[in-house]
């Protein structure tokens, strides 16, 4: 007998024998079989990418939109402990100048009551028709560059710079639009475009025209009044100009982090919160994202362990009614573990054929789709969250799963005696 | 050169032991041609596999080339399958998913021997049992006869330096027969050691040596 070979030339043997074995086994396999194979594998692919990828969109749609609508990319806020931003004008300046700047819009806000009817004499027991809501003064030109609320816009028309009658409010507040009515949770009933409100915010009230009602899918938005900053200030005799909030909108690319950091090194930190979008979220979202993220991992690790049985059992029926062709490559002296790479490979195969018809589809297809036609739920517009790391985290894992799926069977049939698997005993 | 000492295979049947091969000691010289005979049952396929390292036996040793094969590892005998000796089985076990070339090829390359070099000897071992013209057809392609010489090929393809084969004849036409073992004698003449378990007097006649067992004991052994 020759020199035993060494562990380098032993493997490289087996693969190479291995690999002779699978490619030909493939290219004589019956082709329906190995597209059924290679359908589950792709159906395996997108439960494990689609599914959670989508569960986790529906919340990233939300935070999306309320960082499109609401927050901009950076949001500069009041301390929790203080009303307003210190030395806003001085903030303002800074904003101005840091880097990637596309637009801002800073906010005065406050809270109120909207009511309308309110000339009309209420019969006993008769509540009047109004609402409490959030009201947003703010520079219409302004605001509209940094979250394009005119667009939101369902009826009536958005504010001008001279509509200081006027006032803009959000679908929430309106029974038209909001079903949901509770104890303390009251919506505005038959209020017609051009309709005379009363505003009122602490003592002071004001007749304002209802000009426009936007309809958005945040909260935040649906929930708000907006007028002219210089009205909100009068109304509520605010003398000084500090504001309440500063929405910024960056250049498409700039990094949120490097303009928050611009921010606190010119000392915008000391006069109020700075945060980027993501920072911004409300907790709950952010509970709701883990929660979901984690729900699609649990959906997608079943999908996973289906398809590593698939695989198990394509391999293990393979290499059973293969028995004796595996008994006589032994016999004739085929290593084991070249026999073992042949079934291996074909797995591989199968599942690298399947991911990749995923990752197309999914790239080429799926998210360009939901990015262009979101998913229409009550409180957002669904997309399908898929990122490069992520897909090849998840291949990676399926890659793996098969690998196992496809060894394990291989190997129970091998560990067969020689002689009995060529007889058929 | 083989030597098997005292060799016994016993099989476990329900409550029954079954003695298929019964202490049985020879000596094969290299480049012998010889034969196992005998009836059904008799225990000469059960032999020819523990000759041949595909089972284990019972008790007793057998030695091939001055090793003690029976001792060695599971590697160790599937390594000797692969360098020293050679298989041909009574129906052809060749690889449906394979062609005639690839068949043979498959032991060449598991020796290390490259895609090129491989391809060559095989399409040699072919040419030297007439199917050199077949290399490419698919075992459902070729008749019976013709599966047999493939399986032949494969089995001297990476010039083993024992032969074995197992009622090569049993499934084949008389004029096939005679192809194969004329395939076979001409083998041995280039110096190829060949045990050839076989029921078929005739074809028997034609080798070195003939042994025969009977209720796995061996009742003679005949030179020619």
């Amino acid at each position: 007998m020759p020199k035993r070979p060494g562990l380098l030339e032993k493997w490289s043997t087996d693969i190479m024998v291995g690999m002779f074995l699978a490619k030909r086994e493939l290219k004589r396999a019956n082709k329906w079989t190995t597209s059924l194979i290679v359908f589950v594998m792709l159906l395996t692919f997108l439960n494990l990418v689609v599914v959670s990828g989508i569960l986790v969109g529906l919340i990233q749609g939300s935070l999306d939109q309320n960082k499109k609508f609401s927050t901009g990319d950076v949001i500069v806020s009041s301390f929790l402990n203080r009303s307003k931003i210190d030395n806003s004008q001085e903030t303002i300046k800074i904003i101005e100048h840091v880097p990637g700047l596309r637009a801002y819009s800073a906010r005065y806000t406050g809270s109120g009551t909207l009511q309308a009817n309110y000339r009309d004499v209420l019969l006993k027991d008769e509540q009047p028709n109004s609402v409490g809501a959030l009201i947003a003064g703010i520079d219409p030109i302004k605001e509209d560059t940094v979250t394009n609320i005119s667009s939101l816009i369902v009826e009536g028309s958005y504010l001008e710079p001279t509509d200081s009658d006027s006032i803009v409010a959000g679908s929430f507040l309106f029974r038209k639009y909001n079903k949901n009515e509770f104890p303390g949770l009251t919506t505005l009933k038959d209020v017609p475009l051009g309709s005379r409100l009363l505003l009122t915010i602490g003592e002071n009230s004001k007749e304002y025209t209802l000009k426009g009602i936007l309809k958005s899918k945040v909260g935040e938005v649906d929930g708000k009044i907006f007028m002219l900053d210089s009205e909100l200030r009068k109304l509520t005799g605010r003398t000084d100009y500090n504001v309440n909030e500063i929405a910024i909108s960056l250049v498409p690319g700039t990094d949120p982090a490097v303009a928050k950091q611009a921010l606190i090194e010119a000392g915008v930190d000391k006069n109020g919160r700075v945060q980027t979008a993501a920072e911004a979220i409300p907790q709950f979202l952010d509970q709701i994202k883990t929660t979901f993220g984690l729900l699609g991992n649990a959906i997608s690790a079943i999908g996973l362990v289906v398809a590593a049985i698939t695989i198990f059992i394509v391999i293990f029926v393979n290499a059973i009614t293969r028995r004796r062709f595996i008994g006589i490559l032994k016999g004739i002296g085929i290593a084991p573990r070249a026999i073992i790479i042949s079934y291996i490979i074909q797995s591989l195969l199968y599942a690298i054929i399947g991911a990749g018809l995923g990752i197309l589809l999914v790239f080429l297809f799926l998210k360009p789709f939901f990015d262009l036609h979101p998913i229409d739920f009550p409180f957002s517009d669904g997309i399908l969250v898929a990122t490069i790391d992520g897909t090849a985290i998840r291949t990676g894992i399926l890659l793996l799963a098969t690998i196992v799926a496809g060894y394990i069977p291989a190997r129970i049939v091998i560990r067969q005696n020689t002689l009995s698997a060529i007889l058929g005993r | 050169m083989i030597e098997i000492k005292h060799l016994t295979k016993k099989f476990e049947t329900g409550d029954a032991t079954v003695i298929a091969v019964n202490d049985i000691s020879l000596k094969i010289p290299e480049g012998q041609f010889i034969s196992i005979t005998g009836r059904s049952g008799s225990g000469k396929s059960t032999l020819l596999y523990q000759l041949g390292l595909l089972d284990h036996p019972t008790s007793g040793e057998v030695w091939i080339d001055g090793i003690l094969a029976t001792e060695l590892s599971e590697n160790d005998q599937t390594r000797m399958r692969l360098h020293a000796l050679g298989y041909i089985f009574q129906d052809y076990a060749i690889l449906p998913s394979l062609t005639a070339l690839e068949n043979v090829m498959v032991p060449l390359l598991m020796q290390g021997i490259d895609d090129k070099t491989a391809r060559k000897k095989a399409e040699h071992a072919l040419s030297r049992v007439g199917l050199g013209d077949r290399i490419g057809y698919l075992p459902s392609q070729l008749s019976g006869g013709q599966q047999q010489r493939v399986s032949i090929a494969r089995a001297i393809g990476h010039d083993p330096k024992i032969v074995f084969a197992d009622e090569p004849t049993a499934n084949l036409d008389s004029e096939t027969s005679r192809t194969v073992l004329e395939a076979f004698l001409e083998l041995n003449k280039e110096g190829q050691t060949i045990v050839m378990v076989t029921h078929e007097a005739e074809y028997a006649a034609l080798t070195d040596r003939i042994i025969e067992l009977s209720d796995g004991k061996l009742i003679s052994d005949v030179l020619n």
